[in-house]
């Protein structure tokens, strides 16, 4: 079967997941909707898909079958859990999701020749940091709980950089790490057992170091900076094959979080709500997000309450898990659909990653490899931040769950990432499978 | 660069197994305990979405139920209003405040109790949790009778009834009383709990202890004949004063009667007498019987453990051994010393008499019943103990009823039916003050008893247990006879 064929094969889970999603929740809402209307959802969701796919199978026949449906699945099931949460921000989220898809084509028609992006190398840079460094700005910084991560545009939305930049910053990393590869390890020497790379470019990782811990002191967030700095890593290690360059940048890393945890007010309370998080003094202000995450998980067990039977507020109104529909939604999965299911969706982003790799592994030039290497190990660091952050391995921060949360940048960004792996494993299969 | 990528994956599948790890620690290693947590509002909000079972009197009258609240909540309702307050407590869900058989009985009430299959069954079909229906044995008409008259003493004071052949509770009133429908409202709980407010919420039917005074008399006598000691021809001296345990002991008023038997010393609550008969009797019979009528205990009642009192001998507030040094066995004997008694421990000792010797565990529920209608559980008539054997309690019940027909105790007569009963009167207070504390017990009708009542008035100028609680008694006694 043709690579096309499986990927259509693929989507008719991803649909019938928003049928059945769509009923489950009507059921349980007593609704008299329920005969055609999760049916016309499924429907919608399965024309928007096979859109995508009919224009893929034209424009990237050789790309990985496997990922298009991955992202279907993870999106429609964000669909289901957002409607279930406040079915106006799940309309908006459709909308979002209708957006994402017409970037992702626009991504595919005009980066066609990705690989000349390397070209703008340093203005994709020095515009990422700008992006990032933008919620500071007075007038349109806009502060969510503590840490500075969006941009209003009034009576828009809040725009959330940091999804653009992870992806710039990686374009970045894969083009300058291509060109320093093989001095860094050539130069490298051995120094009391440890091997560091030479002076020369040693300089600029500790730069990227430097940008790393002042994005934690700019954004106060750690969990992005973690995001940021180990995707890094990841492709230094992978352009490298040095472990020790990976040691060396974890440990300045450690060390710096450890200087901020200590010392920066904001940071700090985050680090003593994660070492004790039920502890009855925060509890009423800088604790009650994760101990109610925390809380409603235990209320979840192995299966989950079911859909809509999970509390989200308080009889009096107020939130009892604050932003279920971003931050915590991990949560509100957890709590409704039980651990199997929160296993099920980190096997679904497992896959995905795995199959990113496999582009990474198929591709014949170092700048693709490290790109996909960079866009799989950013994304998959920012479900374990988010997902870590919710239950509570690390400091809780706010990033979305990727194509899962509600959130337009959030969903337009990862549109852009899977477009550009997609335009990675279609060269790189092509290549493959043409005769030499 | 194909190894380093590998690498890279398998770091990357370690990462996500922490996260699983994390998420079955806190969904299912560490679910119970989060639950348990006191910071956890979930269980609490379940739970108001709950709808609670019913609470009702024997007859069907409803005590307590559920009403629709806003967004899928119920709270709780009391038709009876203040009436039932003692026994049937309240449940308020919001504030996590239960007592009362809403506190004891909250498993069945709630739907918590039952078989998990049948739960599952109902989850299935999309039922919602529904508690189960608890049925009383409280009669609603003695109960509002035994809550105006103890109102109309003035004073706070208790009254409880039981059926002598099942130990179920017929009447337990406590006065005064609070209204559990306004429990819910902002700042009720402080003012109900505010030094001045009289203490409402206290349930002095088993909370509060008291002087029996000559009530006690019952028990004394009891153990007496029980023991082979006496028999109610026995002749003993009754004048005035007696010097008992080293101090004089006055009758009433000064009176000085001569030889007499010990019904007669019955009949007038002669105190020298029963002074004498407690020293010859000594501490461990006096302790054995009183342990034996269930003293030292809390009362085998289904109600909540910590809204009991065990009675008995105490001191500063806890409970002293009737064979300790200081206690003065004459003087108990008599109802008086430091012996601390609630009005529900002295319905047992009645009870006990008026059956034969046979103390049935006193109960307030009769059945549990689901929301079909089946009954899941129901409470059968327990023997608690036999304190003393069926000629002792025959002799004894005669004894009481001529307290009743010539005695102290003349004012719980009642046309066409016998009772038994039994004066008593402690003083409180500052020497000359004239504070009293009347009580009464009585059972009918004498030959075949069905009501075993105890009434206790908390402070009277100058009342005695037959004038100011013994009226009490006869209009309970009325009301659950007719």
């Amino acid at each position: 079967m043709s690579a096309r064929n499986r990927e259509l094969l693929g989507l008719i889970p991803a649909s019938l997941l928003v049928t059945a999603g769509f009923a489950a929740v009507f059921i349980q809402q007593g609704s008299q909707q329920l005969s055609n209307l999760s049916l016309t959802y499924g429907a919608i969701f399965l024309g928007l898909c096979i859109a995508a796919h009919v224009f893929l199978r034209i424009a990237l026949p050789y790309a990985d079958p496997y990922l298009f449906p991955l992202v279907a699945v993870l999106a429609s099931f964000g669909l289901v859990v957002i409607y279930r949460i406040d079915e106006t921000l799940a309309r908006q989220q459709a909308q979002w999701f209708v957006a994402g898809l017409g970037l992702f084509v626009a991504t595919i028609v005009f980066a066609r020749d990705y690989r000349k992006l390397e070209q703008y190398r340093y203005l994709i840079a020095a515009g990422s940091l700008a992006l990032l460094c933008m919620p500071r700005l007075p007038g349109v910084g806009a502060q969510v709980n503590g840490a500075y991560l969006g941009v209003r545009i009034p009576g828009v939305f809040v725009f959330q950089p940091t999804e653009f930049a992870k992806i710039g910053i990686v374009i970045f990393l894969a083009s300058y790490l291509r060109d320093t590869r093989q001095l860094l390890v050539a130069g490298a020497r051995r120094v009391a057992g440890i091997t560091l790379p030479p002076i020369k470019h040693f300089g600029p990782l500790l730069v990227i170091w430097g940008v790393a811990m002042l994005l934690l002191i700019v954004i106060r967030d750690l969990g992005s900076s973690l995001m940021f700095f180990g995707a890094f890593l990841a492709v230094l290690y992978v352009a490298t094959n040095r472990v020790s360059f990976v040691v060396v940048g974890l440990l300045l890393f450690a060390g710096g979080a450890w200087y901020l945890g200590t010392h920066v007010p904001h940071v700090t309370d985050r680090v003593d709500v994660w070492l004790d998080p039920f502890n009855a003094d925060r509890y009423p202000h800088a604790g009650y997000q994760i101990a109610n995450s925390l809380f409603a998980q235990a209320d979840g067990g192995l299966l989950g309450r079911g859909f809509g039977e999970a509390f989200l507020t308080l009889p009096g109104g107020g939130p009892l898990l604050p932003a279920p529909q971003t931050d915590l939604i991990y949560a509100v999965i957890v709590n409704e659909l039980g651990l199997v299911a929160a296993v099920a969706v980190l096997i679904t982003y497992l896959l995905f990653v795995q199959r990113g790799f496999k582009v990474a592994l198929l591709a014949r030039d170092s700048f693709s490899t490290l790109l996909a290497v960079g866009l799989c190990a950013v994304f998959a660091l920012q479900v374990f931040v988010i997902v870590g952050g919710v239950t509570n391995v690390i400091p809780l921060t706010g990033v979305t769950l990727p194509f899962i949360s509600y959130g337009g940048s959030s969903l337009l960004a990862n549109f852009v990432l899977l477009a550009l792996l997609l335009l990675v494993s279609d060269r790189a299969r092509r290549e493959a499978e043409a005769p030499r | 660069m194909s190894q380093p990528i590998m690498r890279l994956f398998a770091t990357i599948v370690l990462l996500f197994a922490i996260l699983v790890v994390w998420t079955s620690r806190w969904s299912v290693f560490d679910a119970k305990a989060l639950r348990d947590n006191a910071l956890n509002k979930r269980p609490l909000l379940a739970q108001l979405h709950v709808k609670r079972g019913a609470i009702k009197a024997a007859d069907g009258t409803v005590l307590a139920r559920s009403v629709r609240g806003p967004g899928g909540t119920y709270r709780r309702a009391y038709p009876a209003g203040s009436l039932f307050g003692h026994p049937v407590g309240y449940a308020i869900v919001a504030l996590n405040q239960l007592a009362g058989l809403e506190r004891y009985r909250n498993d069945e009430l709630s739907g918590q109790g039952g078989d998990s299959l049948s739960s599952l069954a109902d989850q299935l079909q999309g039922k919602r949790q529904q508690g189960d229906t608890v049925v009383t044995t409280l009669d609603p008409q003695a109960q509002r009778i035994a809550t105006e008259q103890l109102a109309a003493t003035g004073s706070p004071g208790a009254v409880v009834a039981l059926d002598p052949r099942t130990g179920a509770v017929l009447t337990m009133a406590s006065s005064p009383g609070y209204d559990p429908n306004r429990l819910g409202q902002a700042g009720v709980f402080r003012a109900l709990n505010s030094a001045g407010s009289g203490a409402p919420l206290l349930d002095r039917s088993t909370q509060s202890s008291y002087a029996p005074g000559s009530t006690f008399k019952v028990l004394t006598a009891a153990a007496a004949i029980d023991s082979g000691r006496y028999t109610p021809d026995s002749v003993i001296n009754g004048d005035s004063p007696k010097t008992i345990s080293g101090v004089p002991m006055r009758n009433d008023l000064g009176h000085s009667y001569g030889d007499v038997t010990l019904t007669t010393a019955m009949t007038y609550s002669i105190n020298t007498v029963f002074g004498q008969i407690g020293e010859a009797l000594g501490k461990r019979t006096m302790a054995d019987y009183m342990r034996r009528f269930g003293f030292y205990r809390r009362p085998p009642l289904d109600y909540p453990a910590d809204e009991m009192l065990a009675s008995g001998e105490r001191l500063n507030g806890k409970l002293l051994p009737v064979t300790s040094d200081r206690v003065d066995v004459g003087r108990m004997a008599i109802g008086q010393d430091k012996l601390a008694v609630t009005p529900m421990q002295m319905a047992m000792v009645v009870a006990t008499v008026a059956n034969g010797g046979r103390l049935m565990a006193p109960h307030l529920t009769d059945r549990v019943v689901d929301p079909d209608g089946r009954t899941v559980d129901r409470v059968e008539p327990r023997v608690y103990g036999t304190p003393i054997s069926s000629t002792t309690a025959a002799q004894v019940n005669q004894m009481m009823r001529t307290v009743v027909e010539s005695g102290t105790g003349t004012a719980v007569q009642l046309p066409g039916i016998q009772v038994a009963g039994k004066t008593g009167t402690a003083e409180i207070g500052t020497l000359g003050a004239n504070l009293t504390q009347p009580s009464f017990v009585a059972f009918a009708p004498a030959d075949a008893p069905r009501v075993a009542i105890a009434v206790t008035v908390e402070r009277s100028q100058g009342g005695f247990g037959g004038t100011v609680a013994a009226p009490i008694a006869r209009a309970v006694l009325q009301s659950l006879l007719s």
